[in-house]
């Protein structure tokens, strides 16, 4: 049935440009696999390698142990889903979906009762003599989706599927995709540069920036434990801090970061502090942590709603332009205001040299 | 029901001035049209019809006139047929390959728009006309090319090569290359995508480019005339022949004629009509 897609050290040239530099990574079988990243990270032209659209220049692709990378696009047998549906415009719901089954010369009815399970799964059972330019883009895509998974697939390819739809539909339609996949449970691969949604639907996230891989692992990996700068800064916000390090701290003004244990005394380094790791207090508290950490003083330059929580806007004393982002619940606000001097607390921060976090700027 | 109008209401004070400029270049442009396209047509629609049915059908059973029809005829239909095979394989190698070299060929498609087709007739009679570059070697295989039919199939695709490609490359590029990578994907066959998803999504632009095509193959003079040698009965089209009938005083074969291409080029100038609405019909809808 499912079988997992192998990646191994892909790599792409446009002429002198490297679109995809030396890519390894394994899409667990049955799973959902993000590849995530700004657009021109190279996420989408790997995913073109793996359908067969785009020839690798290096690296091989294996899909179980059956070798893709020497077969033509047609033989490959994979779902494949384009932001912009694809859909063949001249033809109805019906013969769109069945396209795939038509051309391996499958017997007529055969196709009916296959065409009409995937309209059935799909919810546009209704709409199967209407063409594409007659459908909403929410249902285009529904379409796209029941036409790639028709031949049976063993693997589902998925380019920035509900990057063409507006921000309801597009929720609608992961929630949807989500469930669809829990039914099926093909392996499936998808592209996307929108970290809520890599986040939100896959089992393992592959962040790539500029054609490479900058880490693979769980959601939960991903977002609480970023090895890169560059994952640190691009998935979840980040306030972003460059210091010096001094007794394995990041030094900047009077705030101390912890965390920086691992790099040279004295390098210059960048802390990522997310804006929920942010903690104040009212001023008088201003002394030493058990593990020695000072707080510095910072004050609230604006506090914004966002519902339960409040998003603050605090300028450092004394840390010269450093503002910081905080997101704090509404009520350890402790009555602090606009104007206010609060002690400030930085909760997990993760550091970096600087060499390391320049190379994202 | 109204439309609103960019135009002031004539009604109001002024309006009337501005309605009397308006009624003017309306009129000039309907003088203009009416004058210069219409009259022209009206004439030999008149003058050729005046002698009567039975000169019509007299002017039809001259040997010299159906030999002159079936030329035309052949070449269109070989010129055609060249034109569109070749010319879609250009065009989709236009817009989906990359390969050095390629702007120059974009360019060079044009080239027949540029040459007057007298030009073209003459570089075929460089080419294949006696002591001509490629004369030896058709020479000496017993093949005659200039003063016959193969020159003036030659020269009339050349003419024509421009129209075919220039009408399905701005509708390959506005399809974008997804939908034939979906057919791929989906297991198609190259030649499956191209019979079952190019085909379909360029068939109007392609009618467009072949009903241009006809119209100029069947119009086509200049470059005929040159590699035809004129020869009665043997190298002479359709327009070929109103040339030389006009030459004889025989006016009356020379407008019967004239009035039948007249025709197919209506028939023609409908067909092109057809086609445009469909393609932009699209456009708007997508």
């Amino acid at each position: 049935m499912s079988t997992p897609i192998v990646v191994e050290q892909l790599t792409k040239r446009f002429g002198s440009f490297e679109a995809v530099r030396d890519v390894s990574f394994t899409a667990p079988r049955g799973a959902i696999t993000a590849l995530l990243g700004p657009s021109g990270s190279g996420k989408s032209t790997v995913l073109r390698m793996i359908a067969g659209l785009e020839t690798p220049n290096e690296g091989r692709i294996w899909l179980g142990d059956v070798e893709l990378t020497p077969k033509s696009v047609q033989e490959r047998r994979v779902g494949f889903v384009f932001q912009h549906y694809a859909l063949f415009r001249h033809m109805t719901v019906r013969q769109n979906v069945e396209f795939g089954l038509a051309v391996r010369k499958q017997s007529k009815s055969d196709r009916m009762a296959r065409v009409d399970e995937l309209l059935e799964l799909v919810h546009l059972t209704h709409f199967a003599k209407r063409y594409p330019d007659q459908l909403s883009g929410g249902q285009r895509q529904r379409v796209a989706l029941a036409r790639a998974l028709a031949p049976r697939p063993e693997v589902l390819l998925l380019d920035e599927p509900f990057g063409a739809l507006d921000a309801k539909v597009r929720q609608d339609l992961r929630r949807w995709l989500d469930e669809l996949h829990r039914e099926l449970g093909v392996t499936s691969l998808l592209v996307t540069h929108d970290q809520e949604e890599a986040l939100e639907l896959a089992n393992q996230v592959v962040v790539m920036h500029e054609g490479a891989v900058e880490q693979v692992g769980s959601p939960g990996e991903i977002y609480d434990d970023p090895t890169t700068p560059f994952v640190a800064g691009f998935v979840g916000s980040a306030n972003v801090l460059h210091g010096v390090v001094e007794g394995g701290h990041v030094h900047l003004g009077a705030l101390r970061v912890p965390g920086a244990e691992h790099l040279t005394e004295g390098a210059a380094a960048t802390a990522y502090v997310r804006p929920h790791d942010v903690r104040i207090s009212p001023k008088g508290s201003n002394g030493h942590d058990p593990d020695g950490t000072a707080r510095a003083l910072g004050r609230v330059e604006r506090i914004s709603s966002l519902g339960w929580l409040a998003r603050l806007t605090i300028r450092l004393d004394g840390g010269g332009e450093h503002t910081l982002v905080a997101h704090v619940p509404q009520n350890e606000l402790d009555g602090a205001t606009e104007g206010d001097l609060v002690s400030v607390d930085l909760r997990n921060p993760k550091a970096f040299d600087h060499g390391e976090a320049r190379a994202e700027e | 029901m109204r439309t609103p109008s960019l135009i002031p209401d004539a009604s109001l004070p002024g309006g009337g001035r501005r309605r009397l400029v308006r009624g003017g270049i309306v009129t000039a442009c309907i003088l203009y049209v009416g004058v210069l396209l219409l009259l022209p047509l009206v004439g030999i629609i008149y003058t050729a019809l005046e002698p009567g049915l039975a000169k019509i059908w007299e002017t039809f059973s001259l040997p010299d006139v159906r030999h002159a029809f079936y030329l035309t005829g052949v070449i269109t239909v070989v010129t055609i047929a060249v034109t569109t095979f070749f010319g879609v394989i250009t065009a989709w190698v236009l817009v989906r390959q990359r390969f050095p070299g390629k702007s120059l060929l974009n360019a060079v498609v044009d080239l027949p728009f540029a040459l007057s087709p007298v030009t073209v007739g003459l570089a075929a009679v460089i080419l294949f006309g006696a002591g001509g570059w490629l004369e030896p070697f058709f020479q000496a295989r017993g093949i005659q090319i200039i003063f016959a039919l193969p020159s003036m199939v030659l020269v009339t695709i050349f003419i024509c090569i421009p129209f075919t490609i220039r009408e399905v490359v701005p509708v390959l590029e506005e399809i974008g290359k997804d939908e034939e990578d979906a057919a791929r994907t989906l297991g198609a066959s190259i030649m499956q995508t191209w019979r079952k998803v190019t085909m379909p999504n360029i068939r109007w632009g392609l009618l467009y480019g072949i009903a241009l095509t006809t119209a100029r193959a069947i119009g086509e003079i200049g470059a005929v005339l040159i590699v035809s040698g004129l020869i009665k009965g043997q190298t002479e089209t359709a327009t070929l022949f109103i040339f030389t009938a006009i030459e004889e005083r025989l006016y009356a074969e020379a407008y019967i004629v004239a009035l039948t291409l007249a025709a197919v080029s209506i028939v023609l100038l409908i067909t092109i009509e057809t086609a445009r609405h469909r393609i932009e019909g699209r456009k708007v809808r997508t």
